[in-house]
């Protein structure tokens, strides 16, 4: 059984139809990669699968159960933008992790901070926009999850980040735990990625193991993904 | 141990290629231990699945093998190394004729031009 099951899943807004007959699965061990334009539905897709937003038809399985309070156990999310609260020390926002997840290693989260030079007394208002989103990853990494979701992780962050965020990624993930990454910048990840998922439109138009999707269409993730959606 | 590798191509195909061509230039030498799965994999910032799977095809080739507790180590068979170092020249060469034909030259004029003779 796949450890995230998306089935036949509908999602409007008042008269727009933002998802329409999404269905996918990722399996166990895998990092995938969630890949479409912006506005195509991508962020609508992971906040149902996080339990934050109403499905109106379909069902999504996380390890066989329906996505709620169980499933958040297993979960961890980085979300597009953060919702700490920025009046909080890094400390603090620890501790508050720490108290809420059981799976949380508060002994890695200090680590990594440690690794990224950041003050973990200083408050979230006084750090850059990098610098807080460095702090939710390491929260969201510091998780011993079985299910990564990373909305946008290199979103705001320079070149040099990314390669470091990336390499956190590989380094802490949990083994045997799946990742799904959803971006829209393609070429600096796609190396990570053992299977794609193309969205458009609020459709899926693709689920490949990357490696055959680049032997069968001899290109680059990014030059299939452009070529397909060219504006 | 880090390779140059192409986003065009597949990336494991890439990884077997590269790691051989550290074995059969002797980079990688008979016996020595290779890096785990996970640090082959950060120092080329790829997955850990796809190095798993070049390193099982390496494993396949007879070009690396397993101690269970110690890790992955390079063969001590210096024959089959000495093979598929052959059989790579021999693509390289191959590759090369294969480009000067192309080019309109055929063998005996390619010949002449890597001896430098080519006036």
């Amino acid at each position: 059984m796949a450890l995230l099951q998306v089935k036949n899943v509908y999602k409007s807004f008042s008269d727009k139809n933002v998802l329409k007959d999404v269905s996918f699965s990722v399996e166990s061990g895998r990092i995938v990669g969630l890949l479409g334009k912006n506005g195509t539905g991508k962020s609508t897709l992971i906040k149902l699968i996080n339990d934050l937003l109403t499905i109106d038809k379909g069902e999504i399985l996380i390890n066989g159960e329906k996505v709620g309070v169980k499933t958040k156990n297993i979960v961890s999310y980085l979300p597009e933008r953060t919702y700490l609260d920025k009046s909080m020390t890094v400390k603090k926002a620890i501790d508050y992790f720490s108290d809420f997840y059981e799976d949380f290693d508060k002994v890695l989260a200090e680590k990594l901070l440690n690794d990224l030079k950041l003050d973990i007394n200083q408050k979230l208002s006084k750090m850059s926009k990098g610098m807080q989103e460095k702090v939710q990853l390491v929260l969201v990494l510091s998780r011993k999850a079985e299910l990564y979701i990373l909305d946008e992780p290199l979103g705001g962050v320079d070149p040099a980040t990314r390669d470091y965020i990336l390499d956190t990624i590989l380094k802490n993930f949990n083994i045997g735990a799946s990742v799904l990454i959803s971006t829209h910048l393609i070429s600096d990840i796609e190396r990570i990625l053992d299977d794609v998922i193309f969205i458009d439109d609020g459709k899926i138009v693709l689920t490949c193991p990357s490696d055959e999707l680049r032997k069968k269409e001899n290109a680059s993730i990014d030059e299939i993904f452009r070529r397909m959606f060219r504006c | 141990m880090s390779f140059t590798l192409d986003n065009k191509l597949p990336i494991y195909l890439q990884l077997v290629n590269e790691i051989k061509i550290n074995i059969i230039s002797g980079k990688l030498k008979a016996g020595e231990r290779i890096p785990s799965v996970r640090e082959l994999a950060l120092q080329n910032q790829v997955n850990p699945n796809t190095m798993q799977k070049a390193l099982a095809e390496l494993e396949e080739l007879g070009l690396i093998y397993t101690e269970r507790t110690n890790g992955k180590f390079v063969t001590t068979d210096n024959d089959l190394i000495k093979k598929y170092k052959k059989e790579y020249a021999s693509l390289l060469a191959q590759n090369f004729f294969k480009d000067m034909e192309n080019l309109g030259f055929n063998k005996e004029k390619a010949i002449d031009y890597l001896k430098g003779e080519n006036k």
